[in-house]
């Protein structure tokens, strides 16, 4: 890492000329379907991770139809029901949102922020996407062998994971087993391209400190997911040997149903400690990119750098450090040593400082600043609103003696659908709408996006808040059906019928969004290079959208942060990262170059 | 300046310097292949410790009846050694430019990682045919998951061997095939050091 | 502008939901009044944060609000202002950290008087057992489960002799003496929950796991599994009674302990025939 390293290495030819030889597609096939193009492999993961997260929107419905209306649907059958939850808690945690960050938003903006013509590995990341349609696949067949999906909770604990008793015992788990191996080897083969292309192809001038906060959320989130997905991988692979093999990894000595299984002296305890191994930094796999995103985006639309850069990079490192050192608070009350709960607990309260940190510096960047209420912006408010919320009841649960009584109650579905389910895809949303008009060259409609962007933000808020306090009342997780307590009031189940209408509301106004998507596709505004007038070097490319090598026949050079707003002394109150420093008085504002001008950027 | 001092500085007072410190946007002075076979490098060795952090787990308890350990894996452990080094002159003999050390190097690896390969699948057959079923014992299933694990590896890496062999079989210039060697060879040392381990624990359980 | 009141009243809706909800946990019937104090600091703690940050929010949105021409301030960081969050933050976090490790703290030091008591959990019912005269468990093994032996206790364990059985029935429990219930799991993975006693602990098959508590109030309450365990899950109900100490060994002399249950099913016949052999 010393300077005058660089000039020993013969491999990398300079800056001026051509950094990488690119894979020209020479067919239709080559460039739209198998395309080595990080841009169409984004596009391929995130089609993919949509559609399967329609699905998995679909089981919520079901969910909460089981949940609003007990013994009104006679498709529901409690083996239904525990199918839905298992299918909807992986599919949107996994193949959802796992995929659309890193495989989605990573690969399409990882190249272009940095600086890069492609990803490093183009070969091996066009691989990458196909081996995770092979697990959403794998994971859909599921569906239609016998005995149906796995129906064991989306945590596959053993032993009931593979024991008759539990739905999909037959063959739905050792396909969901299988689906999670092919994506781990798929996510892996990305997430080389990811790191080695943020730490080695980032164009000259793009010091680490002046890369864009999206870029280090994505890039911790890959190296916590390389690390974390191996405990997954050797759980599922033990778990599928003691289930095909009779091996007893996980499976202790057992009585089931009358009878003695052969198995003996394996510890589920274990498969709960790699799977929360995996498990916990999964939660800032899908968060991290958020963070990171709507760091930019609250910059770009407030008119305003970033507050406390360096602290917010920190951070995202410490944060993603911390992450391997609390997974066992997911396992208080699992039966493992309670002397472990001292030392989770203050690591998992110590883990809300960086966070509260990453907090206050998004408001404090509203703050003094000039802020434009666009789409992206409300969904950047609405992050911050169910974050916090989110964030708050996390500190309830990862306080030993506090998660005693909540553990397994609504209020942890609650708690972590808030955190890690709304306010991620609020983030998702706002990304979408914000690099929209970089990916097609049209604005999404407005009007459309501020109905979405309000449905979804009260609605999801109105049926989260109120689980929290079926949780206190001790109403559990994962019950197909209430029947008669002592305990819980009448007006309980009013209310899940309350969330139960709200929750088909906002679910159908995810459809207004792909129409939106599809309708501005041929009527949106033209937007230009840079509608928002930003900064980082995505906005910055020759052609809208990019073509195939990012930029044009240099690559742009970096001579400042990706937050230069309201310099005093710059024409425009945004300074792009390349635009050299004795240009800062011209009229640099490429927003309003015509879009149809290819050289418009250099 | 270091990874530390990179992480301390403030972006924003660069903002007007002329000056673009580093003349490409690199973090390590290596190449990409390098740099990427290393990250792969660390996510195989996670998958191995917590293997065997599973294994010393379920280690501890009473129904733990340890394998014995075929006279075979001292042979195949030698073979593997032998890979390794044969792997190694390979890669002397391409930073020396010499085709011929090369060839020699690179057939005898090979061979010897596919004779390692066949000497585990005998020590397997020779447990099954003792009765040491996986479904028997954890420390059976455990051996038969681990000697598979690492030779599945081996398997990938003989994949790029293969790679390699196109090349050196087309008549590339050495130095168009260095940086293959290269990787193939710290990929054969990876896997030789994990082999040891995973010996080592199995030997000495 | 509406931007700025919908957050303003997303915040005080939220509180004033939260001072309004019929919701809210049953009166307790354990020692575990702390643990409902360690919430009630947890609440106040982070409710100020949560609607200070959102007015702040709003305040922001309202106040600086997109002008043409204007430059938002360029302040790229502030030390003192981050260190003062920072700090701030650490002590709400220890004060809400502090005391609950020092609940914790009671929660894993069984006192020495409490009695034991041991919950069994299969698919999809529990059964209970009480240590009999000797205050002494005996010992089982899964592998000694039968039809005669739901539990698999070691017929050749004196200790196990007096071991009082309860199944199908609901579990009783004396008011105010402190007891310890041992969970054992004999299929899958369960949880022994009663909502107002506020202590959970899963039963993990293979292992024996426990908690304490002293019941307060008497009455009877719903045992629900907390931890999914098949598609009999949701059914896997049970009750418990809490009773004066009087009225509970009343109950328990009532039940049929383990020596009486052998004689019943004939095993201790070929128990002895097999001890003579």
């Amino acid at each position: 890492m010393v300077d005058a390293a660089h000039d020993q290495v013969d491999f990398v030819p300079p800056a001026e000329v051509e950094e990488m030889e690119l894979y020209h597609p020479k067919s239709f096939l080559t460039k739209y379907v198998f395309s080595q193009d990080a841009k169409v492999i984004a596009i391929q993961y995130s089609f993919t991770a949509i559609a399967i997260g329609l699905v998995a929107l679909v089981l919520s419905w079901m969910m909460r139809l089981q949940l609003g209306f007990p013994e009104t649907f006679s498709f529901i059958e409690a083996e239904d029901y525990y199918q839905f939850i298992t299918m909807h808690g992986m599919i949107m945690v996994i193949y959802l949102l796992t995929a659309l960050f890193l495989g989605g938003f990573g690969n399409y903006l990882i190249p272009l922020m940095v600086g890069a013509r492609d990803m490093v590995f183009p070969y091996v990341n066009m691989l990458s996407y196909w081996i995770y349609l092979a697990a959403v696949l794998i994971l859909l067949a599921s569906f239609f062998v016998p005995g149906g999906p796995t129906g064991a909770g989306w945590t596959l604990y053993p032993p009931q994971a593979i024991l008759p008793g539990t739905p999909g015992a037959e063959g739905g788990i050792i396909l969901m087993l299988v689906s999670l191996a092919f994506f781990i080897v798929g996510f892996t083969m990305g997430g080389l391209n990811y790191v080695v292309t943020v730490l080695q192809a980032r164009t000259r001038g793009m010091t680490l400190m002046r890369m864009p906060l999206t870029i280090w959320g994505i890039f911790m989130a890959t190296v916590l997911a390389l690390l974390a997905f191996p405990a997954l991988f050797v759980g599922a692979v033990m778990m599928t040997l003691d289930s095909l093999l009779g091996t007893s990894f996980f499976m202790p000595a057992i009585v089931h149903m009358g009878e003695q299984l052969s198995y003996g002296g394996g510890s589920p305890v274990l498969f709960q400690h790699l799977f929360w191994f995996f498990g916990h930094p999964e939660v800032y796999i899908v968060a991290l990119p958020a963070f990171g995103i709507v760091s930019d985006l609250i910059s770009v639309h407030a008119r305003r750098h970033i507050f406390g850069y360096r602290l917010m990079v920190w951070a995202i490192v410490i944060i993603g450090g911390l992450s391997f050192i609390v997974w066992a608070h997911h396992m208080y009350v699992s039966g493992m040593n309670p002397w472990f709960g001292f030392f989770f607990a203050t690591t998992t309260l110590i883990i809300a400082i960086p966070t509260a940190i990453k907090v206050y510096n998004w408001v404090l960047t509203l703050w003094r600043g000039n802020i434009q209420l666009t789409i992206p912006m409300l969904f950047a408010l609405a992050f911050i609103v169910t974050f916090v919320n989110g964030g708050i009841t996390g500190l309830f649960l990862g306080n030993v003696v506090v998660d005693v009584p909540l553990s397994d109650t609504m209020f942890v579905v609650a708690h972590f659908h808030m955190v890690m389910g709304v306010a991620p895809i609020m983030v998702v949303f706002g990304a979408i709408y914000h690099w929209y008009p970089k990916m097609t060259g049209r604005m999404m409609n407005v009007a459309m996006g501020q109905i979405h962007f309000w449905i979804t933000f009260l609605g999801a808020y109105a049926i989260f808040l109120p689980l929290h306090y079926l949780g206190f009342l001790g109403v559990p997780r994962r019950y197909y059906e209430m029947t008669d307590t002592t305990f819980i009031p009448a007006s309980a189940q009013d209310l899940n019928a309350f969330v139960t209408v709200i929750a088909l509301v906002v679910g159908a106004a995810q459809l207004l969004f792909l129409f939106n998507i599809g309708w501005s596709l041929v009527n949106g505004k033209k937007s230009g290079p840079n509608p928002w007038r930003a900064t980082t070097l995505e906005w910055q490319t020759a052609q809208t959208p990019p073509g195939h090598g990012n930029f044009g026949k240099e690559l742009p050079v970096v001579h400042r942060w990706a937050y230069a707003f309201g310099l005093p002394d710059a024409t425009e109150d945004y300074v792009p990262q390349n635009l050299p420093p004795d240009q800062l008085n011209s009229d640099y504002d490429n927003s309003k170059l015509s879009p149809d001008t290819p050289q418009a950027a250099e | 300046m270091n990874l530390f001092q990179q992480l301390m500085e403030k972006p924003w007072l660069t903002e007007a310097s002329e000056v673009v410190e580093l003349r490409d946007g690199r973090t390590f002075a290596m190449a990409r292949e390098k740099l990427g076979l290393r990250v792969f490098l660390v996510v195989a060795m996670v998958v191995f410790s917590l293997f065997a952090a599973a294994y010393v787990e379920r280690m501890v308890f009473s129904d733990w009846n340890s394998i014995p350990i075929p006279w075979l894996l001292w042979l195949n452990t030698l073979v593997l050694v032998l890979s390794s080094v044969a792997m190694h002159r390979a890669w002397g003999s391409a930073r020396r430019g010499r085709i011929e050390g090369v060839r020699l190097g690179l057939y005898a690896g090979g061979a010897f990682a596919l004779l390692f390969l066949a000497g585990q699948l005998l020590s397997w057959r020779g447990l099954v045919a003792m009765g040491y079923y996986a479904d028997a014992n954890p420390a059976n299933a455990f051996f038969y998951l681990l000697t598979a694990l690492h030779g599945i590896h081996l398997g990938g890496g003989l994949v790029a061997w293969v790679r390699t062999m196109v090349k050196v079989r087309r008549g590339d210039g050495v130095p168009q095939m260095r940086l293959s060697i290269e990787l193939c060879t710290v990929y054969w040392h990876f896997l030789l050091l994990i082999w040891l381990v995973l010996f080592a624990l199995m030997l000495l359980t | 502008m509406y931007v700025a009141v919908i957050l303003i009243l997303v915040a005080v809706g939220t509180v004033v939901f939260h001072f309004m909800s019929p919701w809210w946990w049953t009166p307790i019937a354990s020692n575990w009044g702390f643990i409902d104090n360690t919430i009630i600091i947890t609440f106040w703690i982070t409710g100020v944060v949560f609607v200070a940050v959102i007015l702040f929010t709003a305040y922001c949105v309202l106040r600086y609000r997109y002008q043409e021409g204007r430059r938002a301030e360029y302040e790229p960081e502030n030390k003192k202002l981050e260190w003062w969050l920072t700090g701030l933050t650490g002590v709400g976090v220890a004060g809400m950290l502090i005391p609950g490790l020092f609940v914790w703290n009671q929660f894993v030091n069984v006192p020495a008087e409490a009695a034991e008591i041991e919950v069994v959990g299969q698919q999809w019912n529990w059964s209970f057992r009480y240590p009999g005269k000797d205050g002494v468990m005996g010992t089982s093994n899964v592998r000694l489960i039968n039809d005669d032996n739901p539990f698999g206790l070691n017929p050749d364990d004196p200790n196990g002799r007096d071991d009082v059985l309860v199944d199908g029935d609901d579990l009783h429990l004396p008011l105010g003496a402190p007891v310890k219930v041992l969970l054992r799991s004999i299929d899958v993975l369960h949880d022994f929950y009663v909502p107002q006693f506020r202590a959970k602990m899963d039963m993990v098959p293979g292992l024996v796991t426990y908690f304490w508590l002293t019941p307060t109030r008497p009455g009877t309450f719903d045992i629900l599994c907390f931890e999914l365990c098949g598609i009999g899950h949701h059914a896997m109900r049970g009750s418990v009674v809490v009773e004066a100490k009087e009225d509970f060994e009343g109950w328990l002399g009532e039940q049929e302990t383990f020596a009486q249950a052998m004689r019943r099913t004939g095993t201790d016949k070929a128990l002895a025939l097999r001890a003579q052999q």
